[in-house]
């Protein structure tokens, strides 16, 4: 074997392992999901195999899962927009910050440590009817009665945004880390405020970490189903929850399996979207 | 010897230099195919060396009742092991049991005699011998008959416990005559809004709405009313709950005022202290819970275990940790005197006074009434 083929083939060798759990794990349950959705559940027992297009035909064209979709997407980019305005600053403040980055990052991180049922469960221990807050509340005077907090939409969105947060703050804080501070000295010696340093030199150099942390959270926080169920009310729904009703309540694993694509589909497309104007390379950077 | 043994004597061989890196790596890699490989023929030889049995459950006092009295005692009696695990709801099981290979669960502590049916549509029944099963003699011909008329030549399940699901209450926001009063229509009482809770199974809210509109559960004449009820429902609860450990929590936190709730969790409940009424409607759910045994499972190992806690002491001892009466028959077995104290007791043997669902009825309208109910619960 030449020199050059072994080259060549040496990039192909060391990415086997990582390729073939790719295709074992993912693309060939992704496509035993494909198959799926082309099948009929029955009434009672096995499904029934062949190609039908009436679950996707369902999915499609029924309102119902239309508004859900467009409800999740509206929770999901809520969510980002509040992580977003309460991640910036803390991203910026450990950026800036001397000495004690090390230990501001570990507590970043230390969310990571707990079970996120665990963290998201934490909130009705502090907004419930004896929670913490409405103790506070009713020891200092300020409320007579318990005031009901939990259980609703606004409760989704905290506990998501709970969540969420760490991730958006470490890809901004990963896009500000590699901004030269000498822009903003700069900036400065020209004339510009410290405001106008920041707004027209560092936000817009930071946009690209700022747009990956937005891409995960909103690509996570579509995804979920655990928060709706823990704080949600009767009607808080986002859509995996109707993935997890198909295939877990209503045992209708071919239904389930076309919803699950169809929510693949519209979070695969927004990957897509932002892989075309920011590139993932960002993306790459705030993970690692 | 067994697998972790022989790993630990190679890793022994490698630090001692008996073996280089290379060939370690290669031995385990080769283990790991041969294990891939013979996985899905391992079942018939471990139904000759049965070591360990898995049990799943509800969870909660359940499962400590079920640890503590059962199989602790049956592990100390046979050497064999029961792992057990939980799962909150049997729709979620039987997801899990499907994607399953077989042999993989062995017991399920199973609700509803619709839920046999349905096991047995996907052809997960199996076969007890029951002269291994001498206990079964003891248990309430009316609970093993339920079985019997869903596989007429054999049993899969040995009846354990029953239970219902009733109106519980909080008594310092409800009084008993309040809740005699209105029944199942206290769920849909716009007096009570906001202090509301449900379970979010679509069975129990399918029943409840078929009571709050005098309607018969087993027979349905007029499903639209049942879903307005149960919209209704949705309109004033504050919270589904999908767990026995939120219920009972939701209650002793004062987060509801009044839910259904499982009668065991609320008898639990009273048992801390808290003051929570329960009242079994007329025509309220009631239920039966068997040992369910899997197809695929090491059934003399299974039927021995179900022979033990279907013995008098263990199952007086699991019934009086978890609440629910047994399933043996109070005629022939002295069932001390906490059982006959608990929701849902009865001492006749014969249990005319529960209504129970009707599997054929509720398993034909499940496709149906479980889609729609997750439309009418997101507001359609």
């Amino acid at each position: 074997m030449t020199i050059e083929a072994r080259e060549r083939r040496q990039p192909w060798i060391l990415l086997s392992p990582a390729l073939t759990a790719v295709v074992l794990l993912l693309v060939v349950p992704l496509l035993f999901i494909v198959v799926y959705s082309f099948w009929l559940r029955s009434a009672a027992g096995a499904d029934t195999p062949g190609f039908h297009l009436d679950n996707w035909q369902k999915v499609l064209s029924d309102r119902f899962y239309r508004d859900i979709l467009l409800n999740t997407l509206k929770i999901a980019a809520i969510t980002t927009a509040v992580c977003a305005v309460m991640g910036y600053p803390a991203a910026y403040f450990i950026a800036r910050s001397k000495g004690n980055k090390l230990i501001l990052l570990v507590l970043l991180m230390l969310p990571f440590w707990i079970s996120y049922i665990i963290r998201t469960m934490s909130w009705i221990n502090i907004l419930g009817i004896s929670g913490a807050l409405n103790s506070l509340l009713l020891t200092l005077g300020i409320i007579s009665e318990p005031i009901q907090m939990l259980y609703n939409e606004v409760t989704v969105i905290l506990g998501l945004v709970h969540f969420l947060l760490p991730f958006m703050v470490l890809n901004i804080y990963v896009s500000l880390e590699g901004i030269d501070t000498n822009l903003e000295d700069a900036a400065n010696s020209l004339g510009a405020t410290r405001w106008q340093s920041f707004l027209q030199v560092t936000l817009p150099l930071s946009l690209p970490g700022l747009a990956a942390g937005g891409l995960l959270c909103f690509v996570l926080g579509a995804g979920t189903y655990i928060t709706p169920v823990i704080l949600g009310g009767p009607r808080d729904a986002m859509f995996a929850n109707l993935v997890f009703e198909a295939i877990i309540r209503q045992l209708n694993w071919p239904l389930g399996s076309a919803l699950s694509l169809a929510l693949l589909a519209v979070l695969g497309a927004l990957v897509l979207i932002y892989n075309r104007y920011l590139g993932m390379a960002q993306l790459a950077k705030g993970l690692g | 010897m067994d697998n972790t043994t022989r790993y630990e004597r190679l890793r022994e061989r490698l630090q001692n230099g008996d073996l280089d890196r290379r060939k370690f790596l290669g031995l385990i890699g080769a283990a790991g195919a041969a294990y891939g490989l013979q996985t899905p023929f391992a079942k018939y030889a471990n139904a000759q060396t049965v070591s360990q049995v898995r049990f799943d459950g509800w969870g909660g006092i359940v499962s400590e009742a079920f640890r503590k009295y059962a199989f602790d005692p049956y592990t100390a009696k046979t050497g064999v092991t029961v792992v057990d695990g939980t799962f909150p709801g049997g729709d979620e099981y039987l997801a899990q049991v499907r994607a399953s290979q077989p042999g993989e669960y062995n017991i399920a502590h199973l609700s509803g005699v619709f839920d046999y049916a349905r096991y047995h549509s996907f052809d997960l029944t199996s076969a007890l011998n029951l002269d291994n099963i001498p206990n079964m003699g003891l248990v309430m011909p009316a609970l093993t008959n339920a079985f019997a008329a869903v596989t007429p030549d054999s049993l899969s399940a040995a009846p354990y416990d029953y239970g219902s699901t009733g109106l519980a209450y909080n008594r310092k926001y409800i009084s008993d005559d309040e809740m005699k009063e209105k029944g199942a229509k206290i769920l849909i009482d716009a007096a009570h809004k906001g202090k509301i809770g449900g379970w979010s199974d679509w069975r129990t809210r399918v029943w409840y709405g078929a009571l709050q509109t005098g309607q018969d559960p087993n027979g349905i004449t007029d499903i639209e009313a049942v879903w307005d009820a149960v919209r209704q429902h949705r309109d004033l609860a504050l919270k589904y709950w999908a767990s026995g450990a939120e219920l009972m929590s939701l209650l002793a936190e004062e987060e509801i005022h009044v839910t259904e709730g499982w009668s065991g969790r609320i008898y639990a409940l009273q048992e801390q202290g808290h003051d929570i009424g329960y009242y079994d409607p007329p025509k309220g759910f009631g239920w039966q819970e068997c040992l369910f045994v899997i197809k695929g499972s090491p059934m003399e190992a299974c039927e021995e275990l179900l022979n033990f806690m279907l013995d008098p002491a263990t199952s007086i001892a699991v019934a009086e940790g978890q609440n629910y009466p047994p399933a043996l028959d109070p005629t022939k077995v002295d069932l001390g005197a906490k059982i006959p104290t608990l929701p849902a007791f009865d001492p006749t043997g014969t249990l005319a006074g529960l209504t129970f669902a009707d599997p054929g009825y509720w398993n034909g309208n499940e496709a149906d009434w479980s889609e729609t109910f997750s439309r009418v619960q997101r507001g359609y």
